[in-house]
Order: structure tokens, then sequence, then C-alpha cells
């Protein structure tokens, strides 16, 4: 994107405009007590050069592909992204513009994100997706208090198996709400123990993540009839879209809300940025849905148009009764995403998802053979946790000084499970970066 | 917009100052918007009604009605349980404007006091508030 300073005479002639004399005089309705009086603290500006050195530096401290093997994945996945997606979303009709705030103008990007939204309802199996939230974990929130909403009920359980970071989040948006939070264990297969929800009385929602963290296949099914019994409804996260290339989709297993991260879906890592909040319900639920939805409809004269639609939940209408007053959406990524489902198709993304799991089952069962115990029994999608001999931890810093970063290490997020690690495979991953690792760990 | 004296305020019935009216029905009573709100508010797209079973407190939020434009809530005329709603405004909320009184009723309510609705606000006065008087 570009960027393109304002120069001092662009500034001059500005506040010559509006009357004023000094840039500082546009502030002088904000309190002086409120405003920043001193200089900055920042260091001296560099030359082109030496700034160039400068970031070269920093980017050289970290551990990198190709010259570093991750197998990482811990709710960010490395996928291939196609020629295609970068291509059409480097667009300056999609990039320049942030959010459709006149959107019968734009009508490619609202035909854009109706199509991100039918992708994403097939591809979760439900019948309505919102137009993108900030990221997995906020989507995650948002159906939990959507979940308050339709139920009346004002408390939530969630299993121990989701992601750490989402669990986190989720406390964070229910603190100052009231609502009680309950976590429920996992057993000993590495799926959420769902005979503990028995004890749990007049919950709103149940929340399981499948794949779960630990990268195992819950049963969503049963998940799904134990909620409903009791009267709540089942949200269903995920870190892993592509799982559901494989798996059977949460809509069809009978989740009611389904939310997750859509970074897998042509989106980079990035650093951990930006993401791809996909929140989908049934058409039941439609107008609790958080944040935008983009609708099909016809103009005056008969032909196809794009519209916001079911604005009245949002918060330039129905102020503080709004669905929601804190989410943000994500067009240019729920665009990539939309790209990168359409460039591989129903089939693809089918054959891509079981490349990641042969790929996975090979580490994970050579590893076995190696004499690295496999934590949970239960069938696993492109992840799953192992301990290495002789200490995970200190076999983990000395696969590091060779090049190979053995996954995520668990203590500090489970410490029962200190001295294990959640190993990641995608289709990124060779056989021979994978039979160096084997070959180390064996060493 | 209707003017004024076009508004259709039947006699029999009571109102709150919310714009909701009340009609007694051998121990029960029957609420609905009126005339002057539904009108205030445009075409109706939906309708949100409580659940059957439910009490709920005088004043407080049991239904939302959305027109095409805007979200308003209804607040309850009295206190009482919910015994039933009217279900077709589901599929047809332009019940709501083609018949306020009739077709378009919401909600018939087991009142807590059934004598709490003599407390409400007669046609005669109900107007009166209209017209910007007290």
């Amino acid at each position: 994107m570009r960027y393109l300073p304002h120069t001092d005479e662009d500034i001059a002639a500005m506040l010559n405009v509006v009357g004023l004399k000094d840039l500082n005089d546009l502030f002088a309705v904000v309190p002086g007590d409120c405003r920043f009086g001193g200089a900055l603290q920042l260091p001296k500006a560099m030359s082109e050069w030496s700034l160039e050195e400068h970031v070269g530096r920093l980017a050289g401290r970290m551990a990198v592909s190709p010259e570093y093997s991750l197998f990482l994945g811990a709710g960010s996945y490395d996928h291939y992204i196609p020629a295609t997606v970068s291509s059409l979303l480097g667009r300056s009709e999609f990039v320049t513009s942030y959010t459709p705030y006149q959107p019968e103008m734009l009508q490619g990007t609202l035909q854009g994100i109706y199509e991100y939204q039918t992708l994403a309802a097939r591809l979760l199996g439900m019948e309505v997706a919102t137009a993108s939230h900030y990221d997995g974990a906020t989507a995650l929130a948002e159906a939990l208090l959507m979940a308050v909403r339709i139920t009346g009920r004002k408390k939530v359980a969630l299993s121990r198996a989701i992601h750490p970071h989402y669990r986190q989040v989720v406390r964070t948006y229910f603190a100052p709400t009231g609502y009680e939070l309950r976590e429920i264990p996992y057993l000993e297969t590495g799926l959420t123990d769902l005979a503990r929800l028995e004890e749990i009385r007049d919950l709103a929602a149940v929340a399981l993540q499948s794949p779960n963290f630990f990268g195992c296949i819950e049963n969503l099914q049963a998940a799904a009839e134990r909620a409903h019994s009791g009267g709540a409804l089942l949200v269903s996260g995920f870190t892993e879209a592509l799982a559901f290339g494989l798996l059977k989709s949460p809509g069809n297993q009978g989740a009611d809300i389904v939310a997750g991260e859509g970074q897998s879906l042509g989106i980079p890592r990035s650093f951990g940025g930006p993401a791809l909040g996909m929140l989908a319900s049934r058409k039941r639920y439609m107008r609790s849905l958080p944040g935008r939805l983009v609708g099909q409809t016809k103009d005056r004269d008969g032909k196809r148009g794009f519209v916001l639609t079911l604005a009245t939940r949002e918060q330039h209408i129905r102020r503080e009764n709004a669905t929601s007053n804190i989410c943000s959406n994500n067009s240019l990524c729920a665009l990539a995403a939309a790209m990168y489902m359409a460039s591989l198709g129903g089939t693809g993304i089918r054959e891509l998802a079981s490349l990641n799991h042969d790929k996975a089952e090979y580490l994970k069962n050579a590893l076995r053979d190696a004499g690295c115990p496999i934590r949970f029994s239960s069938p696993t999608f492109n992840e799953f946790v192992v301990g290495l001999p002789g200490g995970f931890d200190a076999r983990y810093r000395r696969l590091l000084d060779r090049k190979i970063v053995a996954g995520l290490p668990l203590g500090a997020y489970y410490p029962e499970l200190a001295d294990h690690g959640l190993l990641c495979v995608t289709e990124t991953f060779s056989k021979e970066e994978m039979d160096r690792l084997i070959k180390e760990v064996s060493a | 917009m209707k003017r004024i004296e076009e508004i259709e305020l039947p006699g029999e019935l009571r109102y709150s100052p919310d714009h909701e009216w009340v009609r007694q029905e051998d121990g029960l009573a029957r609420v609905g918007l009126t005339d002057y709100a539904q009108d205030q508010l445009g075409d109706i797209v939906y309708v949100e009604l409580p659940a059957v079973g439910i009490h709920i407190a005088q004043g407080v939020v049991f239904a939302t009605v959305e027109s095409v434009k805007s979200v308003s809530e209804c607040f309850m005329p009295l206190a009482g349980e919910i015994a039933a709603v009217n279900g077709p405004l589901a599929d047809n909320p332009v019940l709501l404007n083609q018949s306020p009184y009739g077709d378009g009723w919401m909600v018939l309510v087991k009142p807590d006091d059934p004598a709490a609705v003599s407390q409400l606000l007669t046609a005669e006065a109900y107007l009166t508030r209209l017209k910007g008087g007290v």
C-alpha cells in the first residue's frame, strides 16, 4: 500500500483554509492535561542504508524457513498460497478500500464479501456466515456472547482443550459482563470430558474446538447431543480451517454456532497477524449475529445487486443494544480466503487436507517408532502432542542448534504436559525435512 | 405520516405512555402497538416476541420491533405472565401496520393484578399526550 505523507506546504495550505496558524492549534479543544507535552522518546532518524542494516539484523535473529524447519502450528499454519491469491488481492480496488461505508458504491467489494460468506458457510456446514471478524479468538468470544443472548442464560462451559490464547480472550470479554465461565477438563485420550457437563445446569453454551489444541478430533456429534439435552447451544471453535476439507463439518455434526480462525485459507503468518475471524450460525440465530452481513438483492430494474443487510443489529443504528460494540471486520483477509477457496475448489481443499493429514501421520508414526511417546491416543489432524527422549525441553534446545524448531513446548500452557511439545506438519514439509527431524531425535 | 386527528384510538382500550394498547379479555390482557406507534415506525420488517410462560415486570422490554430504518423496544404496560404470543407476526410482521388493534396484536398477558389495567391511560388521556399535553 502506498503511504503518502503531507509536505510542510500541504499542511500550511490546509491550515490556511481552516484559518489556523499552527498544527497544534488543531488540538486546542483537547484539554491540556490530556495532551503529551514533552518530546517523544524516539531514536534519531536513520538513513535508508542504515535502516536496512538495522532491520536486517533484527530479522536475522528470527528462526525462519527455509533456513530452519519449523514444526510449529498451534493456531497459525504454514500453507502454500497460490499466486492467484496474491495477484488478485494486490489490486488497489481491494487493498485501499478499508470498509464499505457507502456500501452501494462498492458493489465489487460487497460481491467479494458475499462470495466469502457463501464459501465460509459451505465449508463450516452452516447457513449464515458474517463478513468476518478480527481473529479466531474474538470470533469465539462473540459466539459465546451470542449464545447468552439467544438462551437468556448466563453461564458457558469451555473445553480446556481450546487454544489457551482463545480462552484468555474469552475471559477478557466476559470479565465485565458478570457471566460465568466454566472449564471442562480433557481426558487421557486428548478429548474433552463431556461427562463433566452433567454436573453443570443452565448452560447457555458448550464450547469445544475441533481439531482441538492438541490436534485431536473431538466428537462434536456427542457434544451437540449433550449440549442440546440441557438446553444449551454447541459452539464449535477451530484454529485450522483446512481440516474441514477432510473432516465432517461442524454444522453436519449439530453445532449451532461455529467460530474460528481462517488464517490457513490464503493468509500468510506474518509474525502473528492480521488474521481472519470466521463466524457462522444457523439461520434462526441470524439476528443475534454480531458484525456485518452482506446480502444479495435486486435493484429497481431487477438486476442483481449487493447490500449490507440486517444492519439494525449494528451499533450505528442500535447503539448500546447492538449485538456487538467491539467487533471489527477484516474484509481484505476475508477476500483472501474467498480467493484461496475458489482457487483450490472443493476437490483441491479435500486433497490438500488429506495431504496435511497423511504427512503428519507419517511423522507421528515415525517418531513413535523412534521411541517418542505420542501423548494422546485419539486421531489427530495435522498436529499432535509428543514427548522426546531425554526430556522435551533439553532436546528442543539441541534441535534448535540444528536449525529445527520442534513445535511448541507445552509446559507454559499446561503444567501437566511439561516435557511435551505440540508438533505440526503441513503440506509445505518435505519428507527429507521430516526424516532429518527423526534422525536427529534418534541420534 | 398521519396527522394526529387521523390516528385511530378505540375508546374501549387502555394505553401506556410508551405507545402500547391493552384490551381486557376474561381476566387476560391483550397487548399491541398503537396506531400512532406503527405509523411513526413505518413498514415493520421483523418482530421479536417473548417466550410463552415467562414473567415480565411492568416497564421492562417484552418485544423488539424492527422497521426498515430503526429498531424499537416495546415496554410491558403491566406486569404479568406471557400466556400467548401472536405467532403469525413472525412471517407477516406487516400485520402490525395493517391491523394494529386486530390481527397485529402482540402478546396475551395474565396480569399479576387485573385491576392494573384501569390505571393505564384512557384513549382521551393518551390523545392529549400525543398532542403534547400532560
